[in-house]
């Protein structure tokens, strides 16, 4: 049944179905509404069995995870920005420890200078950190990635990151779908842990892996990891017999016969999506491609999507200072041999918006060959270049 | 007939076992006991810090019928216990990061308790770098929820995993690789120091207590007693290491005696923000008799020495027996 509700909202509900045992809660704009809704469920009763502990920092939510998921207890929290980067240390430790740990990140800018809205600088700072890492288009897929993800997560024994824009999905309402409590317990059943503090069995995690080991430690993590790609298709196709609910790694829109294609990831998707339907009654062949599976990185779906492309304009929500995109230089990797143009647009960093207009002027310049191959979109050159020369870096 | 054994007969409260009745000897008389942490391992001869995990560990253990897993703290007692493909724990135990033991032992209760095995109890334990410096704020959040944990910290004054240098638990004097004793330099600064005891009794919480490691019937006893008790538990155990104090591996046990003995240590109990009891200082000696055996004192004693400093560390020691009392019952 579909209703009315913040995405935040949404997305509490959609972890509540999940039936978390342990919810670490730590205060950050603008991941708050999602814990405020879980914590509310709590003290309601309306979670069973479950705690809410709230703690004192990002790196005390996910380590209170960490050691929840240790003893057997499927384990949640949320956060944004700098909270990400302050739990940063825990998150390699727990993808060490293969604990399979399901974190919301409401995406949001990095400081300084400081800046609460959105873009993807966060959870792309921590694209190494061995999770896996999931994008949300929208809300409904918000939702659904979340119960998908804690299947995932378990199955491989592996963390996950759900990352939600933050605000413009956050904090949107919209039609949304919440897969009933019967439909989630169908997919998700109880937590076996692949390995547990237990008295009874006593075990040691956690120990000091010198260099006659550790390549070999990476190595496993790293094709675990990519399991995952091969899981989550499973695990998403049983979820949309389920639910109706479809999810994919990669989705096209209009992409099929496109020379030029949009190479999106989150929810500035819908944007590109408008675009490429008011292009196509224009008489103009645009496509779409979004990401949703971005760690591991879905190297056969992206090459099968954008094979017949010439060009793929790639949609950043971050960048790699000193260096240009930071899925850039995955999605060239992936069409290597391929004869397509890869550029780079950082586009609605710290939450400017990313209008149609501004991507249509790309995407004008695109075709007369004049896009460069890395544009920040929307920029005032003027302010950059006077602030430069009364530095002397002009 | 057994025998009854007065504590002080050594000198100290220590006492062979074998004068007393069964049920009053220590766990480590045991031939039972859980022997937490087993031979083998590779800390350093005369390691405070292995000593007092493995009493804290096994009277703990025996303390809830065995039911207890571990939290470690990344340092020493990580390192030279747990080199993969080895392991020298012989009970559930989990290392994740430096400063976050006390928040993982915080979640390792809410999850056992959800997911209906909330008899098993939680010990978190680290070294004093990982306690009173970066694993503080954890800490005080794991106290300040009254999350029911029993965190141990083995204090040997600095960080020693990584080659002796300052930490903030480290007293005034004292020379480490960050505070040598160059020319007029003291060694480390004389600050207020960091007190975590008296900072965890601060907190209101159920439970703190000091100890040492030479005092294995009063260490047992407040375990025991901390395991009695839910709800956030904080104990301080004093661990000498000759090698960042620069002191005979011979020596560990003695000068933790002499810690205490001096006043420098003050054993104690606290119960809901309360101090309930002090081990009163039985022979007390002047500080110097503690400093001297240890290297990283050695420049008070160089040449002229540095009686000025001496000084300092005897008002350090004279304000404790004053605070606590500790000369009350007898001297």
């Amino acid at each position: 049944m579909y209703e009315q509700v913040e995405g935040s909202r949404a997305v509490a509900l959609a972890v509540a179905r999940c039936r978390p045992k342990v919810i670490a809660a730590y205060p950050i704009t603008p991941q708050t509404h999602i814990v405020e809704a879980l914590g509310a469920m709590v003290k309601a009763g309306e979670l069973a069995g479950c705690e809410f502990l709230t703690v004192e920092s990002e790196f005390a939510s996910m380590s209170a995870s960490l050691g929840a998921c240790a003893v057997g207890a499927r384990a949640y929290t949320a956060t944004a920005s700098q909270g990400l980067l302050y739990m940063a240390e825990v998150l390699y430790n727990v993808s060490g420890l293969g604990l399979p740990v399901v974190l919301t990140v409401a995406n949001r800018a990095i400081g300084a200078p400081i800046n609460i809205w959105n873009d993807q600088s966060d959870s792309m700072s921590q694209r190494d950190c061995g999770w896996v890492q999931l994008y949300a288009d929208d809300n409904q897929a918000a939702v659904d990635l979340h119960v998908v993800a804690f299947r995932l997560a378990e199955s491989l024994s592996l963390p996950v990151m759900v990352c939600v824009d933050g605000f413009v999905l956050t904090h949107a309402i919209e039609p949304i779908e919440v897969p009933g409590q019967e439909q989630v317990d169908a997919f998700l059943p109880p937590f076996t842990p692949r390995q547990v503090l237990d008295p009874d069995h006593p075990v040691t995690i956690g120990a000091m892996v010198g260099p006659e080991a550790f390549t070999e430690v990476r190595a496993i993590s790293h094709r675990t990891l990519l399991r995952a790609a091969d899981v989550f298709d499973e695990l998403t196709e049983r979820y949309a017999q389920l639910t109706g609910h479809r999810l994919s790694a990669v989705s096209p829109y209009r992409a099929e016969h496109a020379r030029t294609v949009l190479l999106t990831i989150g929810s500035v998707t819908g944007t590109a999506h408008e675009l490429a339907d008011e292009l196509a009654a224009e008489g103009r062949d645009v496509g779409v491609v979004s990401l949703t599976l971005f760690r591991p990185f879905p190297v056969a779906a992206l090459r099968d999507a954008l094979h017949g492309a010439a060009e793929v304009i790639v949609l950043e929500r971050a960048f790699a200072p000193g260096a240009g995109g930071v899925i850039t230089p995955d999605v060239r990797a992936a069409l290597t041999g391929l004869p397509i143009t890869v550029r780079t647009v950082i586009a609605g960093l710290g939450g400017r918006p990313v209008t149609k207009d501004s991507l249509r002027t790309v995407l004008d310049d695109a075709a007369a060959g004049r896009l460069e191959d890395l544009r920040f979109l929307d920029l005032h050159e003027d302010v950059v270049d006077a602030a430069l020369a009364a530095g002397g870096l002009s | 007939m057994t025998q009854t054994a007065k504590f002080y007969q050594v000198g100290s409260r220590a006492v062979g076992n074998r004068l007393l009745p069964l049920d009053q000897r220590t766990e480590q008389a045991n031939p039972e006991r859980r022997n937490a942490l087993t031979s083998g391992h590779r800390a350093c001869q005369g390691c405070g810090e292995a000593l007092a995990a493995r009493y804290v560990l096994d009277a703990a253990a025996h303390a809830v019928g065995g039911r207890l897993v571990t939290v470690n703290a990344t340092g020493c007692l990580e390192v030279f216990s747990t080199p993969y493909p080895e392991s020298a724990w012989q009970l559930p135990w989990l290392h994740s990061v430096f400063a976050n033991a006390a928040s993982v032992a915080s979640g390792v209760a809410a999850g056992l308790r959800t997911t209906g095995r909330g008899d098993i109890r939680v010990l978190a334990q680290g070294g004093d770098g990982g306690t009173v410096d970066i694993g503080f704020a954890c800490l005080s959040g794991m106290f300040e929820r009254n999350d029911d944990v029993l965190y141990v910290c083995y204090d040997n004054q600095a960080y020693m995993n990584t080659g002796v240098q300052r930490s903030g638990a480290t007293p005034g004097g004292a020379r480490t690789a960050t505070t040598e004793a160059v020319g007029a330099e003291p060694g480390n600064l004389f600050g207020i120091g960091k007190d975590a005891a008296r900072i965890a009794i601060a907190h209101d919480i159920p439970y703190v207590a000091t100890a040492t490691v030479a005092e294995l019937h009063d260490l047992e006893a407040k375990v025991r007693k901390a395991m009695s008790i839910r709800g956030a538990r904080y104990l301080h155990v004093l661990v000498p290491c000759p090698l960042g104090w620069g002191s005979a591996t011979s020596e560990t046990v003695r000068l933790a005696r002499l810690a205490q003995r001096s006043g420098l240590f003050p054993v104690i109990e606290a119960e809901g923000g309360v101090v309930t009891s002090a081990l009163p200082i039985r022979g007390r000696v002047p500080v110097e008799e503690y400093l001297r055996p240890q290297r990283r004192y050695a420049h008070l004693f160089r040449g002229e020495g540095r009686p000025d400093l001496v000084a300092r560390v005897q008002r350090l020691a004279d304000q404790n027996i004053v605070r606590y009392g500790l000369l009350d019952e007898e001297s």
